[in-house]
């Protein structure tokens, strides 16, 4: 018999002394993304249709490209702690590091791929202008 | 109860023929659309790249995105979209201890699927009239 009652293992940090991080994390990225969710929908909605010369012109000004910028980095930041938790509930060992390791990575790649894309059609509006 | 015996406990057999209450399908629907959503981020994501790439290359992409098989991984990213962000305001109501009774969690669950099916007929009517 231990004397340890339930508040010692549950208080602070909890037993395994992280995920306090993680669901602040998601609850700030959440908060986040409520207000960024439907201005990255106005902004994709008026720019689908556009012809190319347009679609760069159009992501060259501010407001959409930021749009766009803080949606993906924020979304995929949020995807790639969400998926960490599914992947925790249905897989075990090797299979779980696998998929954290590929949802980590294929994250991070959708969020270079879109700064990139948003970089070169900013950069190529100063030099039109 | 902190020495509580956390292995061997009885698992339910009746995983397989449960039927799930309201608030259950709804929870495991967040998840579901959250994940889903990678196919509309990744479709925009290679939209964009394609647009700084070639004429080719957008062209190739533009086309997917304005195919009917566009049309329906954009729209139904965008009512997901909406589901996710309706169910994570119930979880930020859930986390500061509102909402969790049993017959709230079944009017909650009720209203996120109105809700999100209005707001997502709302954002095509909205799309396609202006």
């Amino acid at each position: 018999m231990r004397y340890i009652t339930p508040r010692k293992a549950a208080e602070g940090l909890g037993s395994a002394h992280e995920g306090t991080q993680h669901h602040w994390a998601m609850t700030v990225s959440a908060v986040a993304l409520t207000v960024l969710t439907p201005l990255f929908m106005i902004v994709v909605a008026r720019a689908i249709g556009l012809s190319q010369e347009q679609l760069l012109a159009y992501f060259g000004r501010p407001f959409p490209a930021l749009i766009t910028a803080l949606f993906v980095i924020v979304g995929m930041v949020h995807f790639i702690k969400g998926t960490r938790i599914m992947i925790d509930d249905y897989f075990q060992g090797g299979t779980r590091k696998a998929a954290i390791i590929f949802s980590v990575i294929f994250g991070w790649a959708v969020i270079a791929a879109a700064v990139y894309a948003l970089a070169r059609m900013g950069l190529g509006a100063i030099v039109v202008l | 109860m902190a020495d509580v015996n956390r292995g061997n406990r009885p698992l339910s057999p009746h995983l397989q023929v449960y039927r799930l209450p309201l608030a259950a399908i709804t929870s495991i629907m967040t998840r579901i659309t959250g994940h889903a959503l990678v196919a509309g981020i990744v479709l925009i994501t290679w939209w964009l790249v394609a647009a700084v790439t070639s004429p080719g290359a957008f062209a190739c992409a533009d086309w997917v995105v304005r195919s009917w098989l566009g049309f329906i991984i954009l729209t139904g990213s965008m009512w997901a979209l909406w589901y996710h962000l309706l169910a994570g305001l119930r979880h930020l109501f859930y986390d500061a201890g509102y909402g969790l009774e049993i017959e709230q969690a079944h009017k909650s669950s009720q209203a996120l699927i109105a809700g999100s099916v209005v707001l997502a007929v709302l954002t095509l009517i909205v799309f396609f009239v202006f």
